[in-house]
């Protein structure tokens, strides 16, 4: 006969949920500042996708004409149809802002997946595999981790500036490999400690004793368990990368003009910061913008995905 | 603790709740009362009408709901019921260290050896509960500084409280560690918790906790940690300390077994409320409650002759936040009848003035008798 | 439930033979320190070990922590890799499957786990935790499928519409039910329940225990039942072994066992059990052991217990027990116990003596009404129950001790 137990979860436990993942989304929503994070990080996404589109100019085109006319500097926002002004050879700046948007957004994507593709295969062996690997692969990584990154990447700019991989998307792409490579190691100590922790769950003790091959482990338990936290990482790591590559800009490396990253405008608009304040200004909003919207949206996420708030009664 | 207890943590007032006037403020206030007034009492410990709300934004959760007893000088009560029950709670509320958000004393008075409690000033409190209030916890582990040595640890009671000069507040923690049974107390004085085992370190909380000479010892839930032969070693300990030195030992626990032992006299408690008190003997034979029926009905024994089955208490404890005014243990309880959902039953006596049960049937001219 | 055990001793042609036979089992941990990860020492969490356990047997496993008996557990269905020595099941060496023929033994055995909490999945729905099983040995599929599912919900209790549900929705005891839906869903002959109710509430803690019991007598299952309540073990098992630091230091039915241990470690444990009847507990001789437990990287040489037993001092500390790791000795059928002097501890009445053995549990309904109306005996007091709805009092199936039995097992009188 069936034995007496009740279940009566209602009872116990108001609250129900529609999956872990709903429950965090709702957890996201509810905080105004990812909120705003996401909608600024959507609309740069949407500029950097769009950008060449929505530019009314063409960001290299120089409109000496106005330059003229306007006195032979820079013209200030709103003078003769260019929105946010131009630099000293007549190039609009808000078109020019935008292709800095484009860049930054490849930064962000490309930096991402170099340091994914790097990080999470050696952070997962080193964790799945354990002992002597494991040592091998997290001391190879605190040498990383101690390479003087801004250096290593100078370097290899300036090494490869003349080939075919230095020239490869004006400058950006030597740029972003070389970011990625020195930037792996969070991601790669994270998914190691996510590995290891979940490893020794009873969950996946519980897997192991039914029978379930390794690789559905990975995909099944471990996996779905463990991608909160990097994806924090990933999103939170962002502006890291925006703000290297805008320092490399700054500093005349990577992007070769006229593209525009947001770091080179700045380099450029140094010299009328007195007169024209406009052309150091708003790239420098805008970098700060890009930044503080993944920060926001990163800490909400954390705080969304955080296992301790996982509806645990 | 009371984690247990509290859905999540409030940070904002509460949303759904109907809030009685007056309630929503702690009713303590301090500095009307001091340390020095203190009129001779005859027990140690009177509680009355304790009441203990937190105030989540789920609602209220009413953790101890007037709960009322009495502990004597040198007396060894058990506060017993299963987790969620309120003892923890109680015994904070007597220490008022319910933290605050989201746990509010609103009701009641708490008598200390004729100290009104709940209107002691805030230094005064400190006083008290360093001086005159010792506290054992669960999980020696945390309630312990990993960055201290113990030495220091124990000393900085006796320091605070005693003032007694170095040497003399030395020697006084080098006597407390042998006689809580740590063997080479002097070598072992510089040592840090994590070079102690967990029964080493549940003895060494306990040298802390009668450093000050208490008159009260606030034992939640000791042992529950400990492998059976540490906890019968801790046990045994706090017995033979709390009688040495005439001090009186409020025991939290779980383990009915636990209870039989140390215990003179039992509250047990369900849903917030005291549901019923008696001597230790009274309980045990002659219970008469259906609560305490079942749980003493479900345990497996040591002493059993071995069944095949165990008779339960089916269901789950309910939800602390706006319950009826019904018998709280009525959805669950085999014996309940119409009147058992409509009032809720008062604690009164059975047979014996001081052993009283909270139960319509079992009263005199209920209908299990 | 008798029945079941005798039906195995019958069974012809595995006179002798156990659905488990452990051999001298091992399970080493190396300690390890610095920057090359050297090995420095071995944690001897389980240091060879020798039992069976008899189709349809429950055999308890009981110790303190540190004692090896999760280790055991674990390696007796090759969750944990043995260092040294044989686990047979039904004959067939676990250790020499490659993994295409372990996944199909492991059909056989599966395992509850003690935390509620950790051992589910909080990604998967209960639905699909019970289906892993199912589908990882393509057991069933489409619409038999689901109808497994909820049947095993509702063979451990629980309402099947709960199946798109997550753990956390659930409370502990339900979530040990999932835990053991779990378990079932394959069909096992074997379950190592490791200590399945340790972290449950005490009222909950029956309800389960009662499960597993129902479970094992309608499905003929046999149980490994690890757990450190020695109560909760006489309970459920046929057999108890005690373990300490990595040996089994005493196994024989619990009834003799606990009430003639030939173990003095046993007798510490015994009497270190509280038992809620006070009474009893001013009555008892209690023996408490001093110390703690040694560490399992450096055991005692010879008796692993001698430097904190009791029986050691008392005899004058012989030198047999610092020199020789005493073998277990069988003293009476079942009953064997690894102590050079287990006669001596046998006569001892250290622990365990004025311990009542009640045919009646005190603080029963039966015992309560009866003390109300003695005066009427506990025969005419059921009359007053008039409102039993609940069905567990009233069955045939199990009568617990004859409530009318003059109520109080030893009289004692009441003022």
């Amino acid at each position: 006969m069936a034995t007496q137990g009740t279940a009566i979860p209602a009872v116990a436990q108001p609250r129900t949920s529609a999956g872990l993942w709903s429950d965090a989304f709702g957890r996201l929503r509810k905080n105004r500042l990812a909120i705003v994070g996401l909608a600024l990080v959507l609309l740069l996404l949407f500029v950097g996708l769009f950008g060449p589109l929505l530019a009314p100019f063409d960001y290299a085109r120089q409109d000496l004409a106005a330059i003229a006319a306007g006195g032979g500097g820079p013209l200030s926002p709103g003078q003769f149809g260019h929105l946010l002004g131009t630099d000293q050879l007549g190039r609009d700046l808000f078109s020019r802002l935008l292709d800095g948007a484009r860049i930054s957004v490849s930064v962000a994507f490309v930096v991402q997946l170099v340091i994914l593709m790097i990080g999470v295969p050696i952070g997962a062996l080193a964790g799945w595999f354990g002992g002597r690997l494991d040592n091998i692969l997290m001391r190879f990584t605190d040498i990383i981790y101690a390479f003087p990154d801004l250096l290593f990447i100078i370097i290899l700019t300036v090494v490869f500036r003349e080939t075919f991989f230095g020239r490869a998307m004006d400058g950006l792409l030597i740029v972003f490999v070389a970011i990625g490579l020195t930037s792996w190691v969070t991601v790669a100590r994270l998914v190691r400690g996510q590995l290891l922790a979940l490893k020794e769950t009873e969950f996946v003790e519980a897997a192991r004793a039914i029978g379930v091959p390794n690789r559905k482990i990975v995909t099944r338990h471990l996996l779905p368990n463990g991608i909160g936290p990097i994806i924090v990482a990933v999103t939170l790591g962002i502006p890291g990368a925006i703000l290297a590559e805008s320092t490399l800009a700054y500093i005349g490396i990577g992007v070769q003009p006229p593209r525009a990253s947001w770091g080179s405008l700045i380099a450029e608009g140094q010299k009328w910061v007195r007169a024209e304040p406009h052309l150091v200004l708003f790239p420098a909003i805008a970098i700060a913008v890009a930044l503080i919207s993944f920060t926001f949206l990163g800490d909400g996420l954390r705080d969304a995905l955080d296992p301790k708030l996982k509806g645990k009664q | 603790m009371s984690r247990s207890e509290d859905q999540s943590s409030g940070l904002n007032a509460p949303t759904i709740v109907e809030v009685q006037p007056n309630v929503a403020r702690q009713i303590t206030t301090p500095n009307k009362v001091s340390l020095r007034d203190r009129p001779k009492a005859e027990k140690l410990l009177s509680v009355q009408g304790l009441s203990t709300h937190f105030f989540t934004p789920d609602g209220v959760v009413q953790a101890v709901d007037e709960v009322s007893f009495e502990l004597g000088y040198g007396e060894t009560l058990g506060l017993v019921g299963e987790s969620g029950c309120g003892k923890s709670v109680t015994a904070l509320s007597i220490a008022r260290l319910v933290p605050n958000p989201p746990g509010r004393i609103i009701a009641g008075e708490i008598t200390f050896d004729g100290i009104d409690v709940l209107r002691l000033g805030h230094d005064d409190m400190r006083q008290l509960r360093g001086k005159e209030i010792g506290f054992i916890f669960q999980d020696p582990l945390t309630s312990l500084n990993p960055t201290l040595t113990i030495g220091y640890q124990i000393g900085e009671s006796i320091r605070q409280h005693m003032k007694l000069p170095q040497k003399a507040a030395y020697d006084r923690v080098v006597e407390l560690l042998s006689k809580v049974g740590i063997p080479r107390a002097k070598d072992r004085l510089n040592d840090y918790p994590h070079q102690f085992s967990g029964g080493m370190r549940q003895r060494v909380m306990i040298a802390i906790a009668l450093s000050c000479d208490p008159k009260l010892l606030l034992a939640d839930e000791p042992t529950t940690a400990l492998d059976v032969t540490i906890q019968a070693q801790i046990l045994e300990l706090i017995q033979t300390l709390s009688q040495e030195f005439h001090t009186a030992v409020l025991l939290i626990t779980h383990d009915l077994g636990i209870a039989a032992g140390m215990c003179d006299r039992v509250n047990v408690m369900y849903a917030g409320r005291i549901v019923e008190t008696g001597t230790v003997d009274e309980l045990f034979e002659t219970p008469r409650m259906p609560y305490a029926w079942g749980l003493l009905d479900s345990l497996p024994r040591l002493d059993d002759v071995r069944g095949d089955r165990l008779r339960t208490i089916e269901g789950l404890p309910p939800l602390l936040i706006n319950p009826p005014n019904a018998c709280r243990f009525e959805p669950r309880c085999r014996f309940s009848r119409d009147i058992c959902r409509e009032r809720e039953p008062d604690l009164t006596p059975r047979g014996h003035e001081l052993h009283q049960a909270r139960c319509w049937a079992t009263e005199p001219d209920g209908w299990i008798a | 439930m008798t029945t079941a055990l005798s039906e195995s001793r019958d069974a012809p042609g595995r006179e002798g033979q156990g659905l488990i036979e452990v051999d001298d089992l091992k399970v080493h941990f190396p300690v390890r320190s610095g920057i090359f990860q050297t090995q420095i020492g071995t944690v001897k969490a389980v240091d060879g070990i020798t039992f069976q356990i008899r189709k349809g047997e429950t055999l308890g496993l009981v110790g303190e922590s540190g004692c090896g008996k999760s280790t055991t557990g674990r390696a007796l269905i090759r969750l944990r890799e043995p260092t040294a020595g044989t686990v047979r099941f039904d004959g067939v060496d676990l250790g020499s499957l490659k993994s295409g023929p372990l996944r199909r033994m492991r059909r056989r055995m599966q395992i509850i786990f003690q935390d509620p909490y950790g051992s589910l999945d909080p990604r998967m729905t209960v639905g699909s935790i019970i289906a892993e099983p199912i589908d990882t040995h393509n057991l069933a599929k489409g619409a038999e499928r689901r109808e497994r599912i909820q049947d095993l919900l509702r063979i451990v209790g629980l309402d099947p519409k709960y199946v798109s549900r997550y753990p956390h929705e659930f409370s502990g005891g339900q979530r040990q039910r999932i835990g053991v839906a779990r378990a079932l869903a394959v069909e096992p002959e074997f379950i190592v329940c490791d200590e399945p109710i340790s972290a449950l509430d005490v009222s909950i803690q029956a309800q389960v225990l009662n499960l597993l019991t129902d479970l094992r007598q309608q499905l003929g299952l046999t149980y490994l039942f690890i757990a450190h309540d020695l109560s909760v073990v006489k309970h459920i098992s046929d057999r108890v072994a005690v373990m300490y630091l990595g040996k089994i230091v005493e196994v024989g039915p619990p009834e003799i066992m606990y009430a003639r241990p030939g173990h003095p470690y046993t007798r510490a444990l015994l009497s270190a059990v509280p038992v809620p009847d006070p009474v009893s507990e001013r009555r008892r001789k209690r023996v408490v052991l001093q110390g703690d437990v040694p560490s399992p990287v450096n055991p005692p040489a010879g008796c692993r217990f001698h430097t904190r037993c009791w029986l050691y001092d008392k005899l004058g500390q012989p030198e047999e027990c610092r020199t020789v790791d005493p073998p277990l000795y069988t003293l009476a059928g079942d009953h064997q116990a690894a102590c050079h002097f287990a006669q001596k501890s046998l006569e001892s009445d250290v622990g365990v003596a004025h311990i009542d053995h009640v045919p009646v549990r005190r603080g029963t309904p039966e015992a309560a009404l009866a003390s109300i109306r003695p005066q009427d005996g506990g025969v005419d007091a059921a009359e007053h129950l008039v409102a039993i709805e609940n069905t567990s009092l009233a069955e045939a199936a199990h009568p617990p001790g004859d409530g009318s039995a003059g109520g109080h097992g030893n009289g004692t009188p009441q003022n």
